[in-house]
């Protein structure tokens, strides 16, 4: 189908976006890589009479390092980030992550902002950001505010922005040194949404990891139990361990890609796989 | 209400300036008012690969994008990579391997494959599958397709 009528703006400056997004409000769509928004609007799902288009926004898609944090723009796009040589060097888990974003053209135009904005269960890039307590820099006419990943992400679809706001930054906290990285999913076909995913670290000297999960919850979600396991530093323990601490930790529904039982256990098997990595 | 905008872009190289509506799609555009019906439109969200097109260099579904948002930009389509002249050896290898039977996902296939051919050097089967694992075909199977991007690869490479 065509997309319903809107209007459209085309906002050249951060103010001028902050400004149409208050003068609108949630009549106001907006438009960043436009690879899930558009679809959504084809299929009418989505009918807004605004659509506010942010990709003409000088400064939004900047990569670089500022102190202790890598700061990430919201309009970076997935080949940006996955080219960056800084990524490449200090994170390991987006290297790992970004090829199983789609395809190589929905990476040329989907962005980093908004992924996290769509928070799509499924998504690699919401997982990513709460393994690695990635703070999100929301701005609006009223001020800005900073909001941890791991109260971002409220439900499926749900995340913490109020009308008016908009992400425009993402700042990363560089990893301490000796910590082990892994990103790894199961997809039914190379860039479908994941059946099940992990994006995991792990720092052995301090015994601490975090394990999260993607596709196995209405947000990406944190397998404590696991964590745990992991911080004991054993050899892989043997599936029924693992298993009965994945069972406790994620309460999957069935979705389109798999049923519950069927989540839970390839959340287990990517645990086995990755353990011997971090 | 959602009256017209003015567009003015590059396409393969022309200057093309029109009214379009805010909701009409890259592809549209290039179909019905520049003409250009090498751009093909599947599955229109995104998933069948058939509209690629490239913008600005880049590789990009004409479905995902609107017409206004290639403003001033140089937007390339299987007509104008046919003009340059620079993808015989890889048209000629689709034909020489029966990589296309009914044609429908050939223009986004070669689009897509392009862009990794330019890259340079032989990407191995495993990356040519990768690469146009966002690229529907129903026909062929897939396996002459990777076969005769292979082979423009390394004829390349060779030369």
């Amino acid at each position: 189908m065509k997309p319903a009528a809107f209007d459209y703006l085309c906002p050249r400056t951060l103010d001028d976006a902050l400004q149409a997004l208050a003068s609108h409000g949630d009549q106001a769509s907006v438009l960043a890589g436009g690879q899930s928004l558009m679809p959504m609007l084809s299929f009418r799902l989505l009918e807004p009479p605004w659509v506010v288009d942010i990709n003409r926004i000088p400064g939004l898609d900047q990569i670089q390092q500022d102190g202790a944090s890598l700061r990430i723009g919201a309009l970076a796009r997935h080949a940006q980030v996955m080219a960056h040589p800084l990524v490449a060097q200090h994170f390991p888990l987006l290297a790992q992550a970004m090829p199983h974003i789609a395809h190589a053209a929905i990476r040329e135009r989907g962005t980093l902002g908004g992924s996290l904005c769509l928070a799509d269960p499924a998504a690699e890039l919401p997982a990513c950001m709460l393994a690695l307590d990635a703070r999100l820099l929301l701005r609006s006419q009223q001020g800005a505010r900073e909001v941890a990943a791991a109260d971002f992400f409220q439900g499926l679809y749900q995340t913490a922005l109020a009308p008016g706001e908009l992400l425009v930054e993402v700042h990363i906290p560089l990893p301490e040194a000796g910590s082990q990285m892994v990103f790894d999913e199961f997809s039914r076909r190379h860039g479908d949404y994941a059946m099940a995913g992990l994006a995991a670290w792990s720092h052995p000297a301090s015994q601490r990891s975090r394990l999260v999960y993607l596709g196995c919850g209405d947000r990406p979600t944190r397998a404590l139990r696991a964590e745990a396991l992991l911080n004991a530093r054993t050899p892989v323990p043997e599936y029924p361990t693992l298993r009965a601490a994945i069972d406790a930790d994620l309460h999957p529904e069935a979705d389109l890609q798999a049923q519950p039982d069927t989540k839970r256990h390839l959340a287990t098997v990517l645990l086995q796989r990755a353990w011997p990595h971090l | 209400m959602n009256p017209s905008h003015p567009l003015s872009l590059h396409v393969n190289g022309v200057a093309v300036q029109a009214q379009v509506e805010p909701r009409q799609h890259l592809a549209d555009f290039l179909r019905e008012q520049v003409g250009l019906t090498g751009t093909h439109l599947g599955c229109e969200y995104g998933v069948c690969g058939a509209c690629t097109v490239r913008v600005d260099g880049r590789i990009v579904r004409a479905c995902l994008m609107l017409a206004i948002q290639a403003q001033g930009c140089d937007v390339q389509t299987i007509e104008g990579l046919d003009a340059q002249g620079g993808f015989r050896d890889l048209q000629q290898a689709f034909v020489a391997r029966n990589a296309l039977q009914c044609g429908f996902c050939t223009p986004g296939m070669v689009m897509c494959a392009t862009a990794l051919l330019e890259q340079g050097g032989c990407p191995s089967r495993s990356d040519i599958r990768a690469h146009i694992s966002g690229n529907y075909c129903r026909c062929t199977g897939y396996e002459a397709i990777v076969d005769a991007i292979d082979h423009t690869a390394r004829t390349r490479a060779a030369t």
